[in-house]
């Protein structure tokens, strides 16, 4: 025996099943626009975050690492060029830099909990963060620093003669990276002892 | 004389000195100012902040720089813009310490940085030596302040 089906639900079966024509662009027209806003939006977001006004916002940037870097060079120089904060600490590229700011959710809750808000918890863990940034750094092979210092266009002949020497074998051969020298060039440094090659 | 007569001369006494007291300094501070002290700084009235001199660049590199008389702690021929000497970490070392003095062609620190105070030989650099820019400076080719006609001894004179 079959049930009747009622005569409004058999409308609405149709109505779903073969849709007027223009409710196709409608959800096109609006996924478009929705597609525009959220990713357009995510990314300023993502821009947002990685402005030095952003990252010295927190006390325990602005007055402790921030404050070390105002006197070196990559601060303040004769040319003017300088670096903000996410141009070494964040990467550049995309994939890497959503990677680099997903593992940053971990900074955030040692914000809210408070992990270095005085300058004597700084010091503490000064070492252990430098640690893992340096880390960071000899894994992709200095990657931020060549985004502006790129070998192919040292001049060796203006450089020093203990600097040309390094560069033209342990940094050329790939032997070495710029981190394994260029340690606290930005920053001042932890208690050394124990760190590898220094 | 009446005692009304030595009241006078006391009170005038005592006005002229202190009117002395107040006015000579002023004359004398006049009269400075027409001919202003000679000094280190030059001939600038003393109210008048003078000009600082330009700055002067450290060379970056240069070669070795002469002694100029027995025990003097040579002189740095490099530019140290830069080099922090903490208790964490002391930038000098990374080249002039013996461990590394060979690979980066630095010259190495001398052999006495190794004897504490009183004398005694230690494993490492001596925390009274540890400061280099104590003793050791770098040099920029600026005029003497003061004229000086100091000449190093024979022997450390280079031909």
């Amino acid at each position: 025996m079959k049930l009747p089906i009622p005569n409004f639900l058999k409308r609405y079966w149709q109505l779903l099943s073969r849709p007027a024509a223009i409710a196709l662009w409608l959800i096109l027209a609006f996924g478009f626009t929705a597609g525009i806003v959220f990713w357009g939006g995510f990314n300023t977001l993502m821009e947002a975050s990685n402005t030095e006004a952003f990252c010295t916002g927190c006390h325990e940037m602005k007055d402790n690492v921030f404050e070390e870097m105002k006197t070196t060079i990559h601060y303040s120089n004769r040319s003017g060029v300088r670096a903000s904060c996410p141009d070494c600490h964040v990467p550049h590229e995309w994939t890497h830099k959503i990677v680099r700011k997903v593992q940053a959710s971990k900074e955030v809750w040692g914000k809210l909990t408070g992990y270095i808000d005085t300058r004597a918890k700084f010091l503490e863990h000064r070492k252990n963060m430098a640690e893992r940034e340096w880390a960071r750094m000899k894994a992709n092979d200095s990657r931020e620093c060549r985004n502006c210092h790129n070998f192919d266009y040292m001049d060796f002949s203006v450089q020093s003669k203990r600097a040309a020497q390094m560069h033209s074998t342990a940094l050329a051969s790939g032997k070495m990276t710029c981190i394994d020298c260029h340690k606290g060039i930005a920053h001042h440094l932890p208690d050394m002892s124990g760190v590898a090659n220094w | 004389m009446k005692l009304c007569h030595l009241k006078r001369w006391f009170l005038f006494a005592l006005t002229a000195v202190v009117l002395c007291h107040y006015l000579l300094p002023q004359f004398a501070i006049a009269a400075g100012n027409d001919k202003p002290v000679e000094s280190l700084r030059g001939p600038a009235p003393l109210s008048e902040e003078k000009k600082a001199p330009a700055l002067k660049k450290f060379p970056k590199e240069r070669e070795l720089l002469d002694l100029n008389y027995v025990g003097q702690p040579p002189l740095i021929p490099h530019s140290i813009r830069g080099y922090k000497i903490t208790a964490n970490d002391n930038r000098c070392l990374h080249c002039h310490s013996w461990d590394n003095a060979i690979s980066s062609g630095a010259t190495r620190i001398g052999i006495s940085h190794f004897r504490d105070r009183d004398g005694r030989v230690l494993a490492d650099v001596s925390p009274s030596r540890y400061f280099c820019t104590q003793c050791h400076v770098p040099q920029i080719n600026a005029k003497p302040l003061v004229p000086n006609t100091f000449e190093p001894v024979e022997s450390l004179k280079t031909p």
